[in-house]
């Protein structure tokens, strides 16, 4: 057994936090993933998009030792995930924070004990008083009134599940942020605020973060980069604009359809509303 | 090397306190200036976070709340800490982490009084689930075209055909237990070919149905509890209702019928397979021929013997059946549950039965099938 208590090191400062080359999954005959390769800049919000079953998933769970890819070499802030013999070689996980598609948070916990346990298993010297602060400010940094430290899950709305699962997922302050799905089964309000509160994280917090998500709403408003997986590799990588320029049909279609339409619609009326405000202030 | 977070403390000219933190100030290396800060006496005019070479926000928080409890104004000279403290500040608040608990003289009638209504709550809810089982029953007699006879078969499967090798197994050795026990305390006075009428007479009358029923309850009662109790999280349940299909319909009507069925059988399977494990050791041991063995326990059993067992396994059957699918529909909230119930349905099914064989023992002596 090796002790979980990672020596202070220091945030990580190249360029690319999350480098994938090559990478080949497949199930049994069924190839998920054929050399696909992605670069993520650090500090950007890069959402990855692709049709159903094109693997988003499973890439995530390749970057985050989840899932061993067949070929392929992963590096996560310096250090390679694919080297890695066995679960105890992989020492950054104090430094990423997860958020899975139904929050997966521990149903027999509170929420904010939910938020405790990497705090727990990292920092066992952290005396239980302050845990219990930091729980509780995470729970109201990602955007939960304070009751909702002592509630279990079963006892929360969807919405207030995934926030509870990000609460979770920055508990330890990691510089990598994964998100699946965040606003997947959100109402539209719900899900414009999921998006503001990941955004004013990742500025106030410095993440990066890598974001697997549907919601074109979401890629519009806040993602830097949107990579666009198709023909089971990423065939692009770029702001949407730098995207809409290719000439590739799964792509064109997904931003011209009639939902992509909408969301652009609704980005370009935003952008005219802020700028009048802009210019008063 | 582990590098800790630290701080000391510097006294102006005109006596103020300035506290200088110093070093990391981020999650892994606060543990012990966090307890050094919570001891200082103070009072606390400055927190100076100029020597601070790293911060994240539990390291603001920490000088946040430092300065909050002093009262004194935080120096920084970095954005990132700016804007850090500014995040927590947002969020700081006190809230309790887990759920309000009473004090413990409290607790002990609050648990009692809670004991006593779940008691009443688990009696009435199993009325509920009676009732609702003859409903359905009611129901599928009057359009037996509903009843779901695939689902039936498939459970019948499960809880028979597959048991067949582990509960055949058991008899056979349980059989062996009971004559070889037996023949060694009749041997002493010379009654060993009483053995056979031991066998026979107990392996029809409790051994193989009692048994049966104990493995039946392990193996499928626990996992009726476990299956419904899932199917209760994942509202897989509630859809049914939504679609208009019974949920004792579909799921508890087989599964009960399944094991009502197969109990008999079983039963009367493993008195079969005990018997058999009883004249293969008299073989071996007290030099019984096999045959003669068995046809001994023809001669020696009699025909209500089998009688007794046949009318005890589907009371039994019923009881294991019933007790899992109700715990199982009882499941709500966290998959903690699903163990707990699945544990309640074993635990109450054997004792049900246990209690049960007792009261049987008595009425069938009465009756004269002693």
């Amino acid at each position: 057994m090796t002790t979980h208590i990672p020596g202070h090191v220091e945030h990580y400062t190249g360029d690319y936090p999350i480098v994938v080359e090559g990478v080949r999954n497949q199930f049994g005959d069924h190839v998920i993933h054929e050399d696909l390769s992605l670069k993520v800049r650090r500090g950007e919000i890069l959402g990855v998009v692709g049709g159903s079953g094109t693997g988003k998933s499973v890439l995530m769970r390749s970057i985050i030792g989840l899932q061993v890819p067949d070929a392929g070499e992963i590096t996560v802030l310096g250090q390679s995930i694919t080297d890695a013999k066995d679960d105890d070689d992989i020492d950054i996980r104090s430094r990423w924070g997860v958020l899975f598609q139904g929050g997966a948070l521990f149903s027999t916990l509170t929420v904010a004990e939910n938020v405790e346990v990497p705090l727990l298993e990292f920092y066992p010297e952290i005396a239980d008083q302050l845990r219990h602060e930091i729980a509780l400010y995470k729970v109201m940094l990602s955007g939960l009134p304070s009751e909702a430290a002592a509630k279990y899950p079963s006892e929360l709305s969807g919405g207030m599940r995934k926030r509870a699962g990000l609460a979770r997922a920055l508990a330890l302050d990691p510089e990598l942020l994964f998100l699946d799905e965040p606003t997947a089964g959100l109402d539209p309000i719900g899900a414009a605020a999921f998006d503001r509160l990941t955004r004013e994280l990742a500025d106030t917090l410095g993440l990066t973060v890598f974001l697997i998500t549907h919601d074109l709403d979401t890629l519009y408003e806040i993602c830097d980069r949107v990579a666009v997986i198709a023909d089971k590799r990423v065939i692009a990588v770029g702001s949407i604009p730098e995207l809409l320029a290719l000439d590739h049909p799964w792509i064109q279609e997904y931003f011209n359809g009639p939902r992509g339409r909408a969301a652009e619609a609704a980005q370009h009326r935003a952008k005219q509303v802020d700028k009048p405000q802009g210019g008063k202030a | 090397m582990r590098e800790w977070a630290e701080f000391r403390e510097e006294h102006d000219a005109d006596g103020a306190v300035t506290v200088v933190l110093s070093g990391p100030l981020v999650v892994s290396a606060i543990g012990e200036l966090d307890r050094d800060l919570r001891a200082l006496a103070g009072p606390v005019a400055r927190v100076d976070l100029s020597e601070v070479s790293e911060i994240d926000t539990v390291g603001a928080w920490i000088a946040w709340r430092l300065a909050r409890d002093h009262s004194a104004d935080i120096s920084s000279t970095s954005d990132k800490a700016e804007r850090l403290i500014a995040a927590v500040h947002r969020s700081g608040g006190d809230a309790a982490v887990t759920p309000p608990e009473l004090p413990v003289f409290e607790r002990v009638f609050a648990r009692v009084g809670d004991y006593v209504l779940a008691t009443f709550a688990g009696m009435r809810g199993f009325l509920g689930f009676m009732g609702a089982m003859l409903i359905a029953i009611g129901h599928l007699l009057r359009n037996p075209g509903e009843f779901r006879i695939k689902a039936l078969v498939r459970q019948l499967e499960l809880v028979g055909v597959n048991a067949l090798g582990i509960i055949g197994l058991m008899s056979f050795l349980v059989g062996i237990v009971i004559a070889q026990q037996g023949a060694v305390q009749l041997q002493q006075f010379g009654a060993e070919i009483y053995t056979i009428n031991l066998t026979g007479r107990l392996a029809f009358r409790e051994l193989g149905v009692l048994m049966t029923a104990i493995m039946v309850a392990g193996r499928s009662g626990s996992a009726f509890a476990a299956q419904l109790g899932t199917m209760k999280l994942t509202e897989e349940v509630d859809a049914m209702r939504t679609i208009g299909v019974s949920p004792v319909e579909a799921l508890v009507i087989p599964r009960v019928l399944a094991a009502t069925f197969m109990m008999v059988l079983l039963g009367f399977y493993a008195s079969l397979a005990a018997i058999l494990g009883g004249a293969f050791i008299s073989t071996m041991t007290l030099e019984i021929p096999f045959m003669t063995f068995l046809t001994r326990i023809q001669e020696v059993v009699p025909l209500h013997d089998i009688w007794v067992g046949l009318i005890k396994a589907p009371v039994f059957g019923a009881i294991v059946a019933m007790a899992g699918c109700y715990q199982g529909m009882q499941v709500k909230g966290n998959s903690e549950e699903v163990g707990l119930r699945t544990t309640i349905a074993v635990v109450q099914a054997i004792f049900a039965v246990i209690v049960l064989d007792a009261f049987f023992a008595v009425f069938f002596t009465e009756v004269g099938w002693g």
